[in-house]
């Protein structure tokens, strides 16, 4: 690890001017990606800016028709939320399968979503749950939010402050746990929100995706057997040395599927 | 004897001061005064070393000194050195390379050492480190064990014209084919024991300090027993009298076979600290253990048995490739004939046996011993190729190892390899295990998994193992003026549980109590002189036999003194539950002890005190065995494969502590359960480690594993007189080949009978259509 000064910021504006202001400064969330890229020394800001003391920031709500994840709730609490278990159980399932439960304790949302890793969870959430990307400064559709690997929509100085997840009328989470990080070889959210359908998957690609040929089969009819058959192109999928592209794409079917199945 | 004698579940007495953060391992050591060292480590797999440029990092804040290969030639350190002597039938030796601490022309595996740096604070060495320029001239590598025999393979050693270390053979190869032919039915298995990352909780990590005054070096660092560790260190390394090296382990956290050997890195830190007259410490951080500690196994095997109609094998061929790595490691070259040599063809007594074993060199770290070291490989061999003449021939897996086992009747049974087996009841430890698995039962359950559209499987795999090597230990005892008793091990607990065990030991057999019992080992100053460490699973034995030993020669000593206290004679003393008796008087030990140190109330001519201090030593090993029973289930469209059921019997002789046994067991299976689904090493093809993090490298985890049972089946080992045997180990043997089976059993239906592991869901999901498109077409 390089030398840094490190920050506790006091509020949000605290923080965004600081982002601002400093060299090369970073946002400190739960540290469970920063801190080891730092201790492997490929990433040396100049300051760190923690949020773990803005109380603004923790913490769940429904609101409406929208579930409210604040920014540096770490997973552990929106998993075991009463509130979230009951509105959107398939959120409260997302998180509780993150990574185990030191990573659940630390790891935060706004961490995980500002992070874009192309394995994790909340995206295939955060996509597949037509949720809106809350920063100081704009609202942003997931759908216009993931731009590709550990890349977003995030511009300099903006700090994610809360997700909002719409309700659906149902959904379910599938995932394929990767045998050493687990995370998501393959994750897939399937959302029914009346007479529209969302299939959002994370883990297969560079960033998370829709699937709008199993979105549209659903929409005419939200059974299984709708989507059994339509399988996913292995091309523009990723494949390391657990899990192959063909692999993934084959799982993408039957994960689909089986979130489906897990409806009805 | 009561509550804390042999066979009690004593809990240990190590766990409270581990669990509380109160061990004491190296890095938690800090020395007055000390610097901190940081390596440089080849990025390359292969290459030419044409110029190592240390100015910039000198010139950096804090840097004390940056050493080279060529320093350490300049200062006359010695080489890392194998002793393994081998030859090829044709009277041709092992090819044996030099290997110096950090090399000075070439490096041959990524992560090889090539200069170390000394400063101040970790993070100034650090920089420096990362300051230091090599130029080098890149070379084409080899890391395929498959593919490092090849003609034209890229040679890690060119002087020597090929890769193969050795071709060691056993048995006469024509009259075994011949055979082979001849025979009702011939089975074969290909195999590959994937390679492993050891992965002790405790990175490796050294910290010496040098006193000029009287030239002596003190070394702390994570080991298995600090003995041999000196002796090179001292002699063949630094060039030092062994009395004024000493090695200091307090706390270990894991050893598994890979902490028991000499590395660069230690002999850099001893030697920096002499050179520079500070305390030098280097605490290794995870990426550094993935690179340079040694790896396990890594064997790919051909074997072929032929058997006769009824199931009896009679003849056996293997054919082992073994991959070392870049250099000759301690005891990485050993492993198929030293290790699995000893018991092979394990529980089965098959005549006729050929044995080809060719080790290899590869750009790629060494391997060396990991939990089972050769006997898991051997075990694996056997149990896949019993399964696979049971399939042959339409018989019960049962059946055919039933028909093979060396029986009680044949004991002492002499190995192809020269060991000796004393006992086991192989077939009773089989069926223990069968009817605890309610094996008879399976095929409903079986069914009950196809309605959910699961395949199930049950495995069986019985094994046999060979512990207790290098069977020779010192033990001291010695009696405190509180009446407490000291134990001075040559074995070294890096995890095992001896304080415990050994405490016991002495409660039985002197009666004292188990708190008042306290061990002393992990430091080569206080150690018995004659000392190998812990290894082999053979503390019980060696370690346990000193203990009882010191036990007996102080009981005799004793008795002497209490009849010189009762004023009677020695032959009328009684001892028992720490009392010395005679008739109606008597003296306790305690009491004895303290007698001990009184002139006046000794026997004429004896000398003061009651401690002993004593080697034991035993002509043979010993052979722990055991058969286990997997259950699972594999869900066919993803490949997925879940383990229901875990049936562990061993047979490790007389238990001196079954919960701390029970946790051997739970532990060893746990590793096997990891090299089976999740482990794997991999290297790509110019030699880079792509399984390098935990987050590439599948460990096992919790949930891989169900609730295990795991039982005995009792039979005392004939040749120690605590009737024990190896507990360590086993687990490790007998979890690969049951998982296997397990699969093999489910997947049999579409005609698949072996997948290598790891079994990854994908494998398993490709074997399932590979065998689903056959049958289609
Ligand atoms: C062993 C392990 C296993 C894991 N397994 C999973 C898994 O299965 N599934 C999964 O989804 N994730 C997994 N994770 C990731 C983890 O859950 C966290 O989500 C992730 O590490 C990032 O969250 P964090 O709070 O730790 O962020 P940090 O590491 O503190 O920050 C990550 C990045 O986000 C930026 N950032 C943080 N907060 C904000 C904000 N409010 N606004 C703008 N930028 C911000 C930081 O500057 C930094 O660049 C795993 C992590 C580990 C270490």
């Amino acid at each position: 690890m390089h030398n840094f000064n490190y920050h506790r910021a006091a509020d949000v504006a605290d923080a965004s001017g600081k982002l601002t202001s400093l060299e090369d400064p970073k946002i400190l969330a739960g540290g469970m990606t920063l801190l080891p890229t730092l201790k492997n020394r490929l990433a040396a800001p100049s300051d760190l800016i923690d949020l773990a003391a803005i109380a603004d920031l923790k913490g769940v709500s429904v609101e409406g028709d929208e579930v409210v994840v604040r920014a540096m709730t770490p997973h552990a609490v929106v998993a075991a939320s009463a509130e979230v278990q009951k509105a959107l159980p398939a959120l409260a399932q997302l998180a509780g399968n993150i990574g185990d439960p030191a990573v659940r304790h630390r790891g935060t949302i706004g961490g995980s979503v500002a992070n874009s890793d192309p394995a994790a969870d909340y995206p295939a959430g955060c996509v597949g749950l037509d949720a809106t990307i809350v920063t100081n400064k704009r609202k942003i559709a997931a759908d216009d939010f993931f731009l590709g690997l550990f890349e977003t929509a995030l511009e300099e100085g903006e700090v994610i402050t809360s997700v909002r997840f719409k309700i659906p009328t149902r959904a379910h989470y599938m995932k394929f746990r990767h045998p050493a990080s687990g995370y998501a070889v393959v994750g897939v959210m399937v959302a029914q929100y009346g007479s529209k359908a969302r299939v959002a998957v994370t883990g297969a690609g560079p960033c998370v995706f829709r699937l709008s040929e199993m979105e549209a089969a659903l929409e005419k009819s939200f059974a299984p057997s709708s989507i059994a058959n339509i399988k996913v192109s292995a091309e523009q999928l990723m494949g390391d040395i657990h899990c192959s592209a063909e692999y993934r794409a084959h799982l993408i079917t039957v994960y689909a599927r089986r979130a489906v199945e897990a409806m009805v | 004897m009561g509550e804390f004698g042999i066979g009690q579940p004593v809990r240990r007495k190590e766990d409270v001061r581990l669990l509380t953060g109160g061990g004491e391992f190296t890095d938690d050591i800090n020395l007055e005064a000390q610097v901190y060292a940081a390596f440089v480590r080849s990025p390359h797999a292969n290459a030419k070393i044409s110029a190592i440029d240390t100015l910039a990092a000198r010139s950096m804040d804090g840097v004390i000194a940056v050493y080279t290969g060529q320093d350490l030639v300049d200062a006359g350190v010695g080489l890392l050195i194998n002793d393994a002597n081998y030859t090829n039938r044709n009277g041709k030796p092992m090819h044996k390379p030099t290997r110096q601490v950090m090399p000075v022309a070439q490096t041959r595996f990524v992560g090889e050492v090539l200069a170390m740096v000394v400063a101040e604070t970790p993070a100034q060495a650090r920089d420096a480190a990362e300051a230091v320029e090599i130029d080098y001239d890149v070379l084409p590598a080899i890391a395929s064990t498959a593919h490092a025999l090849d003609e034209g393979a890229p040679l890690v050693w060119p002087e020597h014209g090929e890769n193969l270390v050795v071709h060691w053979e056993y048995g006469d190869k024509d009259d075994v084919e011949a055979k082979l032919a001849a025979a009702h039915t011939r089975v074969r298995v290909d195999l590959v024991n994937n390679r492993l990352i050891v992965s002790p909780m405790e990175p490796r990590s050294a910290s010496a300090e040098y006193d000029a005054a009287s030239g002596s070096l003190t070394v702390y660092t994570p080991s298995q027993g600090g003995r041999r560790l000196q002796m090179m260190l001292a002699r063949g390394l630094l060039k030092m009298a062994p009395e004024k090296v000493r090695i200091i382990s307090r706390d270990t956290g894991g050893g598994f076979g890979i902490r028991s050997k000499m590395y660069p890195e230690t002999v850099m830190v001893a030697f920096a600290a002499r050179a520079l007259g500070r305390p030098v410490k280097w605490r290794g951080d995870r990426s550094e253990t993935f690179v340079s500690d040694y790896h396990g196994r890594d064997q790919i095997n051909v074997a072929e048995m032929g058997l006769d109609a009824s199931g009896r094998a009679s003849v056996l061929k293997v054919e082992t490739l073994l991959n070392v790595g870049a250099y000759l490691s301690e005891n990485g070259v050993r492993l198929p004939m030293e290790g699995g040599g000893r018991i092979i063809p394990c529980m089965y007594d098959i005549p006729d046996f050929y044995f080809s074993v060719k080790p290899m060199f590869t750009n790629t770290i060494c391997t060396d011993t990991y939990r089972g070291a050769g006997r898991p490989e051997a075990n694996f061999i056997m149990e896949r190729l019993m399964d696979a003449g049971a399939k042959a021939l339409g018989m019960s897996r049962e059946d055919i190892r039933r028909r093979n086992f060396i029986t009680e009747a044949q004991m002492p049974y002499k190995t192809h390899l020269g060991f000796t087996l004393d006992s086991g009841d192989f077939d009773g430890t089989m069926q223990m295990a069968l009817d605890a698995a309610d094996w008879t039962g399976f095929e409903a359950r079986r069914a009950e998994s196809a309605s959910r559209g699961k395949l199930r499987g049950v495995g069986l795999a019985t094994f046999i193992e060979g512990a207790g090597s290098r069977p020779v230990e010192g033990m001291r005892m010695r009696f405190e003026e509180n009446g407490d008793v000291t134990l001075f091990a040559g074995t070294y607990s890096h995890g095992q549980g001896h304080e415990t065990v050994y405490a016991q030991l002495v409660n039985e057999f002197l009666g004292v109590d188990f708190d008042k019992v306290h061990l002393i080992d992990g430091d080569t100053a206080t150690s018995p002189e004659t000392s190998n460490g812990t290894f082999g699973s053979r503390s019980s034995m060696v370690g346990g036999m000193g203990v009882k030993r010191a036990s007996e020669a102080v009981i005799a000593k004793g008795r002497k003194i209490a009849a010189h206290l009762l004023q009677t004679e020695a032959e009328r003393v009684v001892f028992e539950n720490g009392v010395f008796r005679a008739q109606s008087s008597s003296v306790t030990l305690a009491e004895v002890a303290t007698a001990s140190r009184d002139a006046s109330k000794m026997p004429e001519g004896m000398a003061l005190g009651l401690d002993e201090s004593v080697v034991f030593e035993n002509d043979v090993e010993n052979f722990p065995n055991g058969a286990h029973v997997c259950e699972l289930e594999i869900d066919p469209e993803t490949g997925i494969l879940e383990i229901l059921n875990y049936v562990a019997v061993d047979d490790c002789g007389v238990i001196l502590n079954p919960f701390i046994v029970h946790g051997q067991v739970y532990g060893g299976v746990m590793q096997g359960v990891g090299q089976a689904l999740t482990e794997n090493v991999v290297y790509d093809a110019s030699g880079q480690l792509l399984s390098a993090s935990y987050m590439d490298y599948g460990m096992p985890r919790a949930a891989h594993m169900p609730m295990m049972e795991a039982l005995f089946n009792v039979v005392p080992a004939k040749t120690n007189e605590l009737g024990v045997k190896g507990a360590g180990e086993a687990g490790a043997c007998g979890a690969p080949p049951a998982i296997l089976s397990a699969v093999g059993d489910a997947l049999s239906h579409i005609g698949v009978s072996h997948i290598d592991m790891p079994l990854t869901p994908e494998k398993v999901w490709r074997a399932i259509q590979e065998a689903s498109a056959v049958k289609a077409a």
